[in-house]
C-alpha cells in the first residue's frame, strides 16, 4: 500500500469518496424530508471529489480551504453540474446545496488535516484514512438506525393513499393539527389499545417481580454458599438459557391446552418468569460475587443468620444491580412476541405485541400498524433513555440473549 | 501421643450451609424443571408420535337430548350418542341425566336405570364414528314450553367414556424423522440456517467492532451516540421487524423509491419475496438488530485496556493500524470468541425475526422456523417435535464445544 503514501494520490481517493458518501447522505435526507427527488450523481462527484480532494491537500490556511471547497460545491450542484442534481423548489434547491458545501468543505478539510501533497509518513497517511472511516462509521451508523425509525414514526403520522402516491414523500401537513394523530387515536378508541398497553404493562412488572423473588435467593445461593454440585448447577443455568424458545413453546402449547391455562393471562404470567429467572439468576450470582463477603460475615458474627444478612446487608447493596436486572427482564417481558402470538387468542387480553400482530392484516391501513409499533416503542425507549446506566451495565452483565 | 489433623468429611457446619443452599434453590429448580426439563422430555416423546393438531382435543362421547313430539302422545325424549373420532374407539361410555318435576319416563331400554330423578346408562363401547339413538316415552305434567326447556336446556345429559390417546399410548414411530428428512427441503432448510446463522453472528461482530472503535474516545456527544446505536436492540422485534418490511415494501416501500429515484434499479425489488434476496435480507436484519449487543460487550473490554501500553507503541512509533492489529485486537480475541459462539447459539435460536419478515418463505424457512410450520402451519405436531429434536442436538453439540474451548478462558 505504500503508493498511497503521496498526498497526491490519497487526497483524491479520499475525496473522491467522500464527497459521493456526502453527497448520497444528503440527497436522502432532503428527500426524506422533502419527497421531491434528490440524486447524488455518480462519476461526476467522484471526479468533483477527486479535484476537491487533491485541493485539500493543498498546503493553505485551512479556513481558506474549506471556503474554497464549499464554494465550489455550492456553485457546481447550483447549476446542475455537481456530485448532486435536484427537482425541487428554489428555497430547497438553496439549502441543499449549502448544507453540501458547509459539511462537505469542513470534513474534507479536517480529513485531509496534516496530510500535505507530497510524500506521506505512515502515520499521516493511516490518520488520514482513520479519520475518513471514522467520518464514515458515524454516517453509515446514524443511518441505519435512524431511517428505520424515522419512517416508523412518520407512517404512522400520514395516511396510506399518500404514501402510495409517493413512498418518500414524509413531509407533514402540519396544518391538519391533532388530525395527524388520527391513527393514534383511532387505536386507543377502536382497537383496545389501551387495555393492552395496561395488560402488557402489568404483565411484565408482575414478571419483573416473580423473577426477583426466585432468582435472588437462588443467586446468593450460588455465589456466596458451598455445596456439592454448584459448579454443575451454574453451567446447567446457563445451558437451559441456551435453549431456544420455540422448542419449549410446542410442549407448553399443548400442556396449556390441555390444562386449560391456554388463552388466559395466568398462563402468560407462569411462563413469563421461567424464561427470564435463568438469565437474571446469572446476572445476580455474577454481581454477588463481587460484594465483599467482610460485610456479610460481619452480620454473621453479630448475630443476624444468612436470611437476615441477605435481606439487610446484601440486597442493599445490590441495589442497583437489582435496578439493572429489573429493567433488563422488564424489556424481555414487554418486547415478548412469541409466547403471546402462540398462546392468547382472545382480543380482550392480548398484550401490546400481540395486538400488533393482530394489526397485520390487508383490511387496517398501513399506518394504524406503524402507530402500534411506536406506541410499543415509546415506553420501552423511554425507560432505556431515561435509566441508560443502568440498563447498559445490565445488558453487559451477563445477558447474551436475544 | 496422637496426630493432629484438620477434621475430614463434612461437619455440620458445612451440612447446614449445603442444606440452605439447596432450599434456596429449590424454587428455581422446581419452577425451571417443570418448564424447562419437562417440557424437553415431552419434546422426545412426542416426536416418535404420528400426531396432529386436531389430536390435542381429547376423544370423548358426545350426547345430545331433545323432545321429539312435543304434545303429541307419542312424545319422546331422544338421546343421541356419537363418537366423533374416526379412528378411535371410546370404552365404557356411560351417560347421565336427570328428570326434572313434571316429567315422568316410561319404559326405559334395558341398559338405562332410573334411581329417583337421576338416568343412568351404560352403554359399553362406542366404535369410531359410531352413532346411537335412544328414544323414551315420556309425560309431562304442567306447561309445556317450560318443561321442553327444562328437559333440553335445564338438565343437560353428560357422557363419560375412555379412549385411548395417541399422546399416552406406548406406539411410536419414526415417520416424523423419516418425513422431516426427506428430500430436498431439507437441505433447503439446514443451508438457509448456517448461512444466517453464520453471516448473521459474523457481521453483527464486525459491525460491532466498527462501532466500538468509533466510540472509543471522548467527545461531546459520545454518550447520545452510544444510546442511539443501541436502539435496535431495545425496540421490541415486532415494531422494527413490520417498520422494515414496511420499509422494503414493493409497492409503497421507502427503499425501493430510493432506489428508483437514484437511478440504481429501474423496477422495484421484492426484497423479502424473492430468493436468494429475503435470505439475504433477514441476515442483514439480525446484523442490524444485533450489532449493538456486541458493540456494547467490545466497547466494555476497550474501555477496561490500560492504556500504558498506548503510550509504549506510540514511542517506538507504531502506526495506528498497527497498533489496532498487533495491540487492540489481541487483547479483544477472548471476548471476541465468547461473543461469537454465544451470538453463534442464539442466532441458531432465532425465530421471531425471520418469522416476522417473511414467515418462512422464499427460502428463509430455518430450523426454528420448521418447528413452526411443521407443527402449526401444516398442523402435524409430531413433525414439529422431531425438528426440534434435531435443533436440541445441535445445541448439545454447540454448547459441549462452548465449555471445552471457551469457558475457562474467560471463567464463565
Amino acid at each position: 500500500m505504500s503508493f498511497l503514501r503521496y498526498g497526491y494520490i490519497t487526497g483524491p481517493i479520499i475525496g473522491a469518496v467522500w464527497i459521493f458518501v456526502l453527497a448520497t447522505t444528503v440527497a436522502i435526507t432532503m428527500s426524506f424530508a422533502t419527497g421531491d427527488p434528490f440524486r447524488p450523481t455518480l462519476w461526476l462527484s467522484l471526479a468533483t471529489g477527486a479535484v476537491l480532494g487533491l485541493g485539500a491537500a493543498w498546503e493553505l490556511s485551512s479556513r481558506i480551504k474549506a471556503a474554497a471547497i464549499a464554494a465550489v460545491i455550492f456553485v457546481l450542484t447550483l447549476v446542475g453540474f455537481g456530485p448532486m442534481v435536484m427537482e425541487t423548489s428554489a428555497f430547497n434547491a438553496v439549502f441543499a446545496a449549502g448544507a453540501l458545501a458547509v459539511i462537505g468543505g469542513w470534513s474534507l478539510t479536517k480529513i485531509m488535516e496534516g496530510c500535505p501533497m507530497g510524500a506521506l509518513t505512515r502515520h499521516e497517511m493511516e490518520e488520514a484514512w482513520i479519520r475518513f472511516l471514522t467520518g464514515l462509521g458515524y454516517i453509515f451508523f446514524t443511518a441505519i438506525v435512524l431511517v428505520p425509525f424515522y419512517v416508523m414514526v412518520m407512517t404512522s403520522l400520514k395516511s396510506q393513499s399518500a404514501l402510495l402516491q409517493n413512498p418518500l414523500d414524509f413531509s407533514l401537513d402540519l396544518d391538519k393539527g391533532w388530525a395527524l394523530f388520527r391513527s393514534y387515536q383511532e387505536l386507543f378508541a377502536d382497537f383496545n389499545f389501551g387495555t393492552y398497553l395496561w395488560t402488557s404493562f402489568y404483565v411484565s412488572v408482575l414478571t419483573v417481580f416473580i423473577t426477583l423473588a426466585f432468582s435472588i435467593p437462588g443467586a446468593y445461593a450460588v455465589a456466596r454458599l458451598q455445596f456439592k454440585g454448584r459448579a454443575a448447577f451454574s453451567r446447567s443455568i446457563l445451558m437451559i438459557y441456551m435453549v431456544p424458545m420455540i422448542v419449549l413453546a410446542l410442549p407448553i402449547y399443548i400442556a396449556f391446552s390441555v390444562t386449560g391455562l391456554r388463552n388466559t393471562i395466568l398462563g402468560i404470567v407462569l411462563i413469563y418468569p421461567v424464561t427470564t429467572i435463568p438469565v437474571a439468576l446469572y446476572m445476580l450470582q455474577g454481581y454477588f460475587r463481587g460484594l465483599p463477603a467482610e460485610v456479610e460475615e460481619a452480620g454473621l458474627m453479630d448475630g443476624l443468620n444468612r436470611l437476615q444478612v441477605i435481606w439487610k446487608i446484601t440486597l442493599p447493596l445490590a441495589l442497583p444491580a437489582l435496578a439493572s436486572v429489573s429493567l433488563y427482564v422488564f424489556m424481555i417481558a414487554w418486547n415478548e412476541f412469541l409466547l403471546a402470538f402462540m398462546l392468547l387468542d382472545d382480543p380482550d387480553i392480548f398484550t401490546l405485541t400481540r395486538g400488533i400482530a393482530s394489526l397485520n392484516s390487508s383490511e387496517i391501513p398501513r399506518e394504524h400498524l406503524m402507530a402500534g409499533a411506536v406506541i410499543a416503542t415509546v415506553p420501552v425507549m423511554a425507560l432505556f433513555l431515561g435509566l441508560e446506566k443502568f440498563m447498559t451495565k445490565g445488558l453487559t452483565a451477563g445477558s447474551v440473549k436475544g | 501421643m496422637s496426630d493432629i489433623s484438620a477434621p475430614k468429611g463434612t461437619g455440620p457446619l458445612a451440612k447446614r450451609e449445603a442444606r440452605l443452599a439447596w432450599s434456596l434453590l429449590f424454587p428455581t429448580i422446581a419452577i425451571v424443571s417443570l418448564v424447562v426439563i419437562l417440557p424437553l422430555l415431552a419434546i422426545f416423546w412426542i416426536s416418535f408420535k404420528p400426531i396432529g393438531l386436531a389430536d390435542l382435543r381429547p376423544v370423548a362421547p358426545v350426547v345430545r337430548e331433545d323432545l321429539r313430539n312435543a304434545g303429541d302422545p307419542d312424545q319422546a325424549v331422544r338421546y343421541r350418542l356419537q363418537n366423533r373420532s374416526q379412528d378411535t374407539p371410546i370404552e365404557n361410555v356411560i351417560f347421565f341425566d336427570t328428570v326434572p318435576a313434571g316429567a315422568t319416563l316410561g319404559e326405559l331400554p334395558e341398559v338405562c336405570e332410573l334411581s329417583g330423578t337421576a338416568l343412568t346408562c351404560t352403554i359399553g363401547t362406542l366404535e369410531p364414528g359410531e352413532r346411537l339413538t335412544f328414544l323414551i316415552p315420556v309425560t309431562l305434567e304442567g306447561d309445556l314450553e317450560t318443561l321442553e326447556d327444562a328437559l333440553e336446556d335445564d338438565t343437560e345429559a353428560r357422557a363419560t367414556g375412555d379412549a385411548d390417546s395417541i399422546l399416552t399410548n406406548t406406539e411410536f414411530s419414526l415417520e416424523n424423522f423419516a418425513r422431516i428428512f426427506d428430500g430436498d427441503e431439507f437441505l433447503t432448510v439446514m443451508w438457509a440456517t448456517i448461512f444466517y446463522t453464520v453471516f448473521g453472528t459474523i457481521g453483527a461482530l464486525l459491525f460491532g467492532l466498527f462501532a466500538a472503535l468509533l466510540l472509543n474516545k471522548s467527545f461531546r456527544g459520545q454518550g447520545i451516540l452510544r444510546g442511539l446505536y443501541l436502539f435496535p436492540y431495545v425496540a421490541p422485534v415486532i415494531a422494527v421487524a413490520f417498520t422494515w418490511v414496511n420499509l422494503f415494501d414493493p409497492f409503497s416501500g421507502s427503499a425501493n423509491a430510493l432506489l428508483v429515484q437514484m437511478g440504481v434499479t429501474t423496477q422495484t425489488i421484492n426484497f423479502f419475496g424473492e430468493r436468494p434476496l429475503a435470505l439475504i435480507m433477514v441476515t442483514v436484519f439480525e446484523i442490524w438488530r444485533y450489532f449493538p449487543l456486541s458493540f456494547l460487550f467490545i466497547l466494555a473490554r476497550m474501555q477496561s485496556i490500560d492504556t500504558d501500553m498506548y503510550e509504549a507503541a506510540d514511542m517506538d512509533g507504531a502506526s495506528p493500524f498497527q497498533k489496532f492489529w498487533y495491540l487492540s485486537l489481541p487483547m479483544l480475541l477472548g471476548i471476541l470468541s465468547v461473543l461469537f459462539l454465544l451470538r453463534f447459539i442464539w442466532t441458531f435460536n432465532k425465530f421471531d425475526d425471520i418469522f416476522l419478515l417473511t414467515g418462512g418463505n422464499a427460502g428463509t424457512r430455518t430450523l426454528t422456523v420448521n418447528v413452526y410450520e411443521q407443527a402449526f402451519a401444516i398442523s402435524n405436531i409430531g413433525a414439529g417435535a422431531a425438528v426440534a429434536v434435531v435443533i436440541f442436538a445441535c445445541l448439545l453439540g454447540f454448547s459441549f464445544f462452548f465449555f471445552k474451548f471457551i469457558s475457562r478462558e474467560e471463567g464463565l
